[in-house]
């Protein structure tokens, strides 16, 4: 019976670090590039060249340490790991080991507003990232691109504090929403920037030994991490259940079958040999660039959905959601500098503005609409000059060319009619055309109003005030 | 005739760089049969191109450096671009690199014309260039002995006369040691004083790049163009440019020498034993002061070295997998046997032994028996190095316990082939520079004596030699080969 043991996760999270160049050599980071195009001698491996520590991944692997409240060693250093695969064209990658960049930190998860659990950061480490094979089925061939070779890593790993597959995912976007919120990395897992490996093991409740713990490999989204961990959890239980052991080992999750296989086990896991790499000195940093760095961090998701609820007085639910990107609580709060409900800003921006966004899975800062846009726009409604949905249709024109919504709605002439004389017009004519519905009206349907409403409506374009309207057919309908 | 006579001539014009190009390149043809110092001469056509350049600027007097329009050779295992580079294995024997490494650059700016690439022991382990994958290099004092090295080619060249100067690398007396055997002098500079760039790494926090010359000032003038900071190797030491040439000829007197007792004891031959101990005692004259010292941790030296080496070996020497470059052994369709029989095939008997010792002593479970040992050894080294250059400027040592061996007498017992370096590897494990000069000779073989400075003090140490070399009276002695018995 699942759910009848402990389950004990740690995370080992790789991150690509958003740097211009590559972590040892001057070649561009960038993903996406033909083959093996963004490579040099350095990051080829070829003989007699040497690495050069690329200050920019210092800094932003710091950022991350204090971003993730880890303890900052003074003095780290590099090491190799070895071991062979074509991908890796050193036969060893540059990594950190005894003396990592960054020792034990934290980091809190919530669920809707609640703290689920705080969990350990053992390490956070510096380290190159290697190439990528390309296999040709058809011709049983294997091609290496090396353009990734070189991109800056860092490596962060959990304790195994994390009880669940849920925790797990819950963990994994609240670090990439600091880590966004840093600008430390662009956390696409789809295209590798943010990769995740767990451990996973299974213990009685009450009992402090771990059990034998199993690596799963190749989870390459967030619900992958779920699901592959769902697995594991049903599938180790059942070896446990029927008096069996777990071996331990590494596994690779398969997507498409929704299954782990193994990849090897324990006893076949390699010996790194890492030594220090002697090619590139410790890393000191000092109190002073710490400093520095630290006054660079931006306030960070936790502590600003905290404030939004305490400033704004926005609801668990809104802040958890404005948070979630910290383009999106930027623009939340610029918009309170040329508007001051926030109610109504967030209620448009969870509403409207992202149901738009949405439809073109973009970011609100690479559109052309502007917290300066959204102001105006509830300004509009606020002067009765505009309706509901007439403000909606001029919303997806601002995305469009990002015209101001004042410029819209007199180009459109979508402006709302609040003249009473203009009104009174229309109503006499609806009314004049609608004797039965005055009957009915008279015999105690009240709901004809609504009817009558639609069609002064339709006779002014949707334009017309409604509540003026509302007033005036009742005034006329009661006399 | 040393490189810096040969430049004095350039630069009076009274023989232009194309003259002594062509005229090494005679002399190449003449005793190469019988040494065998180069794996690969340049097409007599290029060196004449670099050398025509060379004297326009030369007649201009716009000679970028000192030594501009000088012949000289470059080890095997520093990168040329587009010429081989091929560390005498196998396993690169085709390698063309894409770049030149910072000291062939360097050098190429300073406008002294490359005639070839030297042999070696395969990637810079030995101590006799027996382990070519080529072939062996003959020493030009006697066809029948080794020329040392790893560097064996460049010293053996330097001494025949088929380059000026030459440069070699320096792991742990890869310099020095073919250099005493050849009679020519030998510098390993401060660890971090010459950029490795571009230099196929065997140790990484060993190896040193140096030259190999006829003479003392011939070495000031070359390393006053291949030392100085270079922001691709991180290694590399950032400090203000020295001259080194102006050192040379100033005043020695009060210099403070220490000589090791540990250097004179066991294992020393006696004869060279007694024309280092005539060379030490004519310093007297110089006005500097000899006492004996104590460098105990000296015994720990060789078995570190043998640790740390080979396991910086096992790891930089992993690159060649037969996947991008160099040898690849594809005769079965998996990535195992292209792992397997590339390796198998490329690399000789001593690499693989080095890799092999390499691998087992990084293994987890040996890693602090071995490896970790090793550093510490090392740091012992360097604390006792420190402390004893407190009091001293300088320690004069033999540079190897034996003239030069015959050729096959060591070749299959690498215990005692390692004990070749038994005098110089300190200086490797504490970064110290070192240097090699010819002091005398035994049974018509060259001897050599080995000074070792403080870090980055190559300056005075080469002011010491320098003296010390006059007084000597056997300077830039081309060696005495006997063409008809080449083989
Ligand atoms: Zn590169």
């Amino acid at each position: 019976m699942p759910g009848a043991y402990e389950v004990v996760i740690g995370l080992e999270v790789h991150v690509e670090l958003h740097t211009a160049s590559k972590i040892f050599c001057s070649c561009p980071n960038k993903f996406g590039n033909a083959p093996n195009t963004n490579v040099c001698p350095v990051c080829l491996g070829l003989p007699g060249t040497l690495p050069v520590f690329n200050k920019k991944a210092l800094e932003l692997s710091l950022r991350a340490a204090l971003a993730l409240d880890c303890q900052v060693n003074p003095f780290s250093r590099f090491a190799r790991k070895n071991y062979f695969y074509p991908d890796l064209p050193k036969a060893y990658q540059i990594s950190q080991y005894e003396y990592p960049i960054a020792g034990i930190g934290s980091l809190d998860i919530f669920k809707d507003g609640e703290l689920v659990r705080t969990v350990s950061i053992e390490r956070l480490h510096l380290e190159e990232d290697a190439g990528k094979l390309l296999h040709d089925d058809a011709n049983l061939s294997s091609y290496v691109d090396y353009n990734r070779c070189g991109v800056p890593l860092i490596e962060i790993v959990t304790a195994p504090d994390i009880r669940s597959s849920e925790e797990a995912r819950l963990f994994l976007e609240s670090l990439r929403r600091i880590l966004l919120y840093t600008e430390i990395s662009d956390c696409k897992m789809e295209e590798g920037s943010l990769r995740c490996d767990a451990n996973i093991s299974l213990r009685p409740p009450g009992t402090e030994a771990l059990g034998n713990k199993v690596e799963i490999k190749n989870m390459n989204s967030f619900k992958a991490v779920q699901r592959g961990l769902d697995h594991e959890v049903v599938r180790q239980t059942k070896i446990l259940d029927k008096g069996g052991r777990v071996s331990q080992g590494t596994r690779r999750w398969h997507e498409d079958k929704g299954l782990t296989s193994e990849m090897r086990s324990k006893e076949e896991e390699q010996d790194y040999r890492y030594f220090p790499e002697p090619d590139l000195p410790p890393v000191v940093v000092d109190d002073a660039m710490l400093k520095k760095i630290k006054n660079t961090l931006p306030e960070l998701p936790v502590a600003r959905y905290q404030r939004l609820m305490a400033d704004y007085g926005l609801s668990a639910y809104q802040a958890e959601i404005i948070t979630t990107e910290r383009s999106l609580a930027d623009f939340f709060e610029e918009t309170l500098h040329h508007y001051s409900q926030p109610q109504k800003v967030a209620n448009w921006l969870l509403g409207d503005v992202l149901k738009v966004i949405n439809l073109d899975a973009k970011e609100i800062d690479d559109t052309l609409f502007t917290p300066i846009h959204l102001a105006e726009l509830l300004d509009l409604i606020d002067g009765e000059q505009i309706s509901g949905p007439t403000a909606k249709e001029i919303l997806e024109e601002c995305f469009k060319d990002g015209k101001m919504p004042a410029v819209i709605m007199e180009e459109k002439g979508l402006g709302q009619i609040s003249d009473t004389d203009e009104l009174a017009k229309v109503v006499a004519v609806v009314l004049e055309e609608n004797q039965l519905a005055i009957k009915d009206y008279h015999e105690g349907n009240k709901k004809v109003i609504t009817y009558l409403m639609g069609n002064v409506m339709k006779i002014t374009g949707g334009k017309a005030n409604p509540q003026l309207v509302t007033a005036m057919l009742k005034e006329r309908l009661d006399k | 005739m040393t490189a810096y006579e040969a430049a004095q001539s350039l630069q009076r014009r009274e023989v232009s760089s194309q003259q002594l190009v062509k005229a090494v390149y005679e002399r190449i043809e003449a005793v190469e049969p019988a040494v065998r110092g180069f794996i690969t001469v340049l097409e007599q056509e290029k060196a004449l191109a670099a050398a025509s350049r060379a004297d326009e600027l030369l007649e201009k007097g716009q000679a970028p450096s000192p030594l501009t329009g000088i012949p000289m050779a470059l080890k095997d295992n520093l990168c040329t671009s587009g010429i081989p580079t091929t560390c005498a294995s196998r396993m690169l024997s085709d390698y063309r690199p894409p770049y030149d490494a910072f000291v062939a650059a360097k050098l190429q700016a300073a406008g002294t014309v490359l005639v070839g690439k030297t042999n070696m022991d395969e990637f810079a382990m030995g101590s006799s260039t027996e382990n070519s994958a080529f072939h062996i290099t003959l020493n030009p004092w006697d066809g029948e002995r080794v020329p040392g090295g790893s560097s064996g080619g460049s010293a053996a060249v330097v001494a025949a006369g088929e380059a000026f100067f030459a440069l070699g690398s320096d792991t742990g007396g890869s310099i020095r040691q073919p250099a005493s055997l050849c009679g020519v002098v030998g510098l390993k500079p401060t660890y971090g004083n010459v950029s490795r760039y571009g230099l196929i790494a065997f140790a990484s926090s060993l190896d040193q790049i140096g030259p190999l010359t006829r003479d003392v000032r011939d070495a000031a003038l070359v390393l006053d163009i291949i030392a100085g900071h270079d922001a691709r190797d991180s290694t590399s030491v950032p400090r203000e440019k020295e001259h080194y040439a102006d050192y040379l000829g100033k005043e020695v007197k009060g210099f403070k020498v220490a000589l090791p007792v540990e250097c004179f004891g066991e294992g020393l031959e006696k004869e060279i034993k007694d024309v280092v101990m005539q060379a030490v005692g004519k310093c007297a004259g110089l006005g500097v002061q000899m006492t004996e010292a104590s460098v105990p941790s000296t015994k720990y030296a060789l078995p570190a070295y043998y640790l740390v080496a080979p396991a910086e070996a096992s790891s930089n020497l992993a690159r060649y997998d037969g996947v991008q470059y160099g040898l690849s052994v594809r005769d079965e369709e998996n990535l195992l046997s292209l792992y397997w029989s590339t390796r198998k095939q490329g690399f000789g008997a001593e690499v693989k032994r080095r890799i092999m010792l390499g691998t087992y002593a990084l293994s987890s479970g040996y890693y602090d028996a071995y490896y970790l040992k090793a550093l510490k050894m090392r740091t012992l080294i360097r604390e006792e190095f420190v402390k004893l250059f407190k009091d001293h400027d300088f320690i004069v040592t033999p540079t190897s316990p034996t003239v030069a061996f015959k050729i096959g007498e060591q070749k299959d017992d690498p215990l005692t082939m390692y004990l070749n370096d038994i005098y110089t590897v300190t200086a490797n494990l504490a970064g110290f520079p070192a240097i090699s000069i010819p002091c005398g000779f035994v049974e018509g073989m060259p001897v050599g004596l080995q000074v070792i400075g403080r870090p980055f003090d190559e300056g005075r140490m080469l002011q010491f030699c320098y003296c010390l070399e006059d007084l000597l009276g056997i300077k830039g002695r081309l060696a005495t080969i006997d063409i008809k018995e080449g083989k």
